[in-house]
């Protein structure tokens, strides 16, 4: 087999199980040392200036706003929806984030509480965070987020199906999800952290790929380690060949542990160097993160004013 | 990526780090003193403009600096326990760290080289070598070679222009370990560290005449390498000079090893990680713009996977930002000089001629400075001069192979062997291949990677001797 697949190889892969299989051990492997190199080199590149202000602007409109915790409750995530709407009410050119993400049950909240913004509301769906239940439990949750108006659905993968080797099973989960969603966005959670090897996560990106996934997520932001910047390289590839294979594009969306501008910028640098610049849009590309948006608007008015304010001139929701 | 939406603003670093000097002087007997020879005019390859002046020895200096290496070595440093002599390597590698930022920046300056890698590869692998052989100075008798191997005496060393410090750094560091004194002569047109780190022997105290450093141009350098007062020549640099130093010394009964020209394979196979091959094909031939004597710059691919191989790596080839050396954000810097821009120019022009296919990088070019693009020749065949000769700048030949046999055949059908590179993810053919390269260094699945641990070193034309790791005191002890 070519190491880059061509369309009619794709189409032989999802024939059956075994195919999958091929398919999936078929990928060329990846060197963990020559990945970490990669991605530690390219962190080195120093931004300044406007293209700093630049990053800034583009990381802000690329968050999915995000609460995910036992203990959210209605008035939390409206909190968040006005920061969503407004991160920086002192500031009106601010932009606004891409979207909110919250459980299934707080959708329609959501939902209503960012109507008529153009931000959209993403639902963690699937049993998240650990994908353990019956199909027809996730697939019901899937519905229910979708019937309260989400407009994106963040699915976890049957971890446990993939890491034994039933490809076929998780397929065929992201392919009835995929159904369930409707007009809804699918984003699916490879769950990273819990691959272990590069390899697996080569395999897991194209296994979503290939079972229609619009972006494929890096975490759940509830397993450590989470989004890290070889994976992400990673996952930029992927996207990329799979743009090479097929003509598509398909996004890229690392969650959990990105805390700072700093950190963005080395995420924003390898989407414009490892996948392209046409990845450079939060259609294509997004942060998963809560923390991270303060930091954003601090590093924004300390390059606007020229100097720093500190951590209470912005909202803490 | 002309087409991109975000472009990065300039990221300099201030040259003042560099606390750059109107003029430069030798450094003979522990003292910087004018030389008698034409002063050298040093230029910033990225901006043709005059840097500084750098005088240059004279014959009679040559006289004068082995003489006081000679003195040096009979009446302080060889006699010196190994442990005084370790404080004194100790303390040098601590200052290169503590002046880091200010070679690096002088690096870039003087030799055109990016300073993100002058900052992270260069200085750091520089006081990495004075560490290591900081280590060897007390214990040399746990080398191998007998239980109290003696020094050879003077050593002089003629070093290149693509990476000065670190050169300096392979060749003073053990010589100075095994208790030999040394003169060592820069390149001509990369003279200005050297000269800090003559001024760093002079922080660290370091006993008069035990380094000597004399600028200079090729002249120079043969007066020295035949000086009979000299015990040892050690010499990085072209295969034909190489050969010349070789024919000076040859009767006299000085020791010598040469580290000399290349022309890499780097091997990718069917089964390579191919992400990382491509990383390792780009720092293979585009580190330090090519100007590296074991460069990968013969690509060997698998004939299954060449067409997407070489379209992935052209699509990373242009994203290399090619430009100002002082700019952190520049993979590429310029070439060193005027004379070495004509040579690439010259032999790229050959593969053009010889029907090789030419695919530069669309990359902006800076108006003024020596810079040269990026380039890839596919269809190369091993008759053409692209395949056989040093180029050294940043011009990758491909070739192409159908079996691991011919590709491990075209991979050693070369005059030099220096280094080698495999890609594969099958460890038994890493082992195999291994085996077969003649070449001094052989990497699997990476590229360039440099440590003072292991040994470095070539086969036939690329030279003889090792530098590095324990191998490497062989060629300054008396064994």
């Amino acid at each position: 087999m070519a190491q880059s697949p061509t369309s009619s190889e794709l189409a032989d892969a999802v024939r059956d199980d075994r195919s999958l299989r091929r398919f999936l051990h078929g990928l060329p492997g990846v060197d963990q040392v020559g990945l970490d190199q990669r991605a530690a080199g390219l962190a080195t590149r120093s931004i300044k200036k406007a293209a700093k202000r630049w990053a800034i602007d583009t990381s802000i409109s690329m968050i999915d706003l995000t609460t995910l915790e036992g203990a959210d409750t209605e008035g939390k995530v409206r909190t968040l929806c006005a920061k969503a709407r407004r991160p920086d009410p002192d500031r009106p050119d601010t932009p606004q984030v891409a979207a909110v993400c919250v459980y299934s049950d707080m959708a329609a909240t959501a939902v209503r509480a960012v109507e008529g913004s153009g931000i959209r509301v993403a639902s963690v769906a699937t049993a998240f965070p650990s994908g353990r239940s019956a199909l027809a439990v996730k697939l019901a949750d899937v519905e229910f987020a979708v019937a309260a108006g989400a407009d994106e659905i963040d699915m976890v993968i049957d971890r446990g199906a993939f890491l034994t080797g039933r490809y076929g099973q998780v397929f065929d989960e992201i392919r009835a999800v995929k159904a369930a969603c409707g007009g809804a966005h699918l984003k699916v959670i490879l769950e990273t952290g819990e691959l272990a090897t590069y390899d697996n996560v080569r395999r897991a990106a194209w296994l979503a790929l290939l079972a229609g996934g619009d972006f494929i997520k890096t975490s759940t932001g509830k397993v450590s380690p989470a989004a890290t910047l070889p994976v992400t390289h990673l996952m930029l590839q992927a996207v990329r060949d799979w743009r090479d294979a097929t003509g598509e594009l398909r996004g890229v969306k690392p969650a959990g542990g990105i805390r700072d501008t700093k950190d963005a910028i080395r995420y924003l640098v390898a989407v414009h160097e490892v996948a392209g610049p046409e990845w450079l849009h939060p259609q294509l590309f997004r942060f998963g993160a809560s923390g991270l948006l303060n930091d954003l608007l601090m590093q924004r008015r300390t390059q606007l004013d020229g100097h720093y304010s500190g951590p209470d001139y912005v909202a803490v929701d | 990526m002309t087409d991109s939406p975000w472009e990065y603003a300039p990221a300099p670093e201030s040259r003042d780090i560099a606390n750059l000097k109107p003029s430069y002087r030798m450094f003979v007997d522990g003292a910087f003193v004018d030389g008698g020879g034409e002063p050298l005019k040093s230029i910033n390859p990225a901006t043709e403009e005059l840097l500084t002046e750098v005088s240059s020895a004279a014959e009679s200096d040559v006289d004068d600096a082995v003489r006081a290496a000679r003195r040096a070595f009979e009446h302080t440093w060889s006699t010196m326990p190994g442990r005084e002599r370790a404080k004194y390597l100790f303390r040098i590698a601590r200052l290169i760290q503590e002046r880091a930022r200010e070679l690096a920046v002088l690096e870039s300056l003087d030799n055109g080289k990016p300073i993100n890698e002058s900052r992270d590869a260069d200085i750091p692998t520089a006081a990495a070598h004075f560490f290591h052989h900081a280590g060897w100075a007390d214990k040399l008798g746990y080398a191998g070679y007998g239980p109290d191997p003696r020094p050879l005496g003077v050593a002089a060393q003629v070093i290149p222009w693509n990476f000065p410090l670190l050169m300096l750094a392979w060749k003073i560091a053990p010589a100075l370990a095994c208790g030999n004194t040394v003169v060592l002569k820069p390149a001509e047109t990369t003279p200005l560290t050297a000269l800090v780190f003559a001024e760093i022997c002079q922080q660290a105290g370091l006993p008069p005449g035990v380094v000597n450093i004399l600028p200079g141009a090729g002249d120079v350098g043969a007066a020295l390498v035949a000086h009979p007062g000299v015990d040892k020549v050690a010499f990085t640099g072209s295969t034909e000079v190489g050969k010349q130093i070789q024919r000076s010394v040859a009767g006299s009964g000085k020791k010598l090893t040469l580290e000399l020209g290349g022309k890499a394979a780097n091997i990718v196979f069917d089964d390579a990680p191919l992400d990382q091959a491509v990383e390792g094909i780009v720092n293979g031939i585009f580190f330090n713009q090519g100007h590296v004597c074991c460069a990968g710059s013969r690509l060997l691919v698998q004939e299954s996977i060449a067409d997407e191989l070489l379209e992935k790596l052209r699509v990373r080839v242009r994203t290399l930002r090619v430009g100002d050396p002082l700019d952190k954000n520049t993979d590429v810097g310029a070439i060193n000089s005027a004379e070495q821009l004509t040579k690439i120019t010259e032999l790229a022009a050959s593969g053009d001629a010889e029907g090789a296919q030419r695919w530069t990088s669309p990359c902006p070019l800076p108006g003024r400075g020596f810079f040269f693009s990026p380039t890839v020749f596919s269809d190369v065949q091993q008759s053409m001069r692209i395949a056989r000769e040093e180029i050294f700048g940043p011009v990758l030949s491909v070739l192409t192979f159908r079996t691991p046999a011919e590709a491990i055949a075209k991979a050693n059908n070369t005059p030099y062997g220096l280094s080698a590179g495999i890609w594969t993810e099958k460890g038994s053919r890493i082992l195999w291949a291994a085996q077969r390269l003649r070449a001094g260094v052989v990497w699997a699945n990476t590229f360039n990677r440099f440590d003072p641990t292991a040994p470095f070193g070539g086969y036939q034309e690329s030279g003889f001797g090792r530098e590095g790791g324990r191998a490497g005191l062989e060629a300054y002890l008396d064994v």
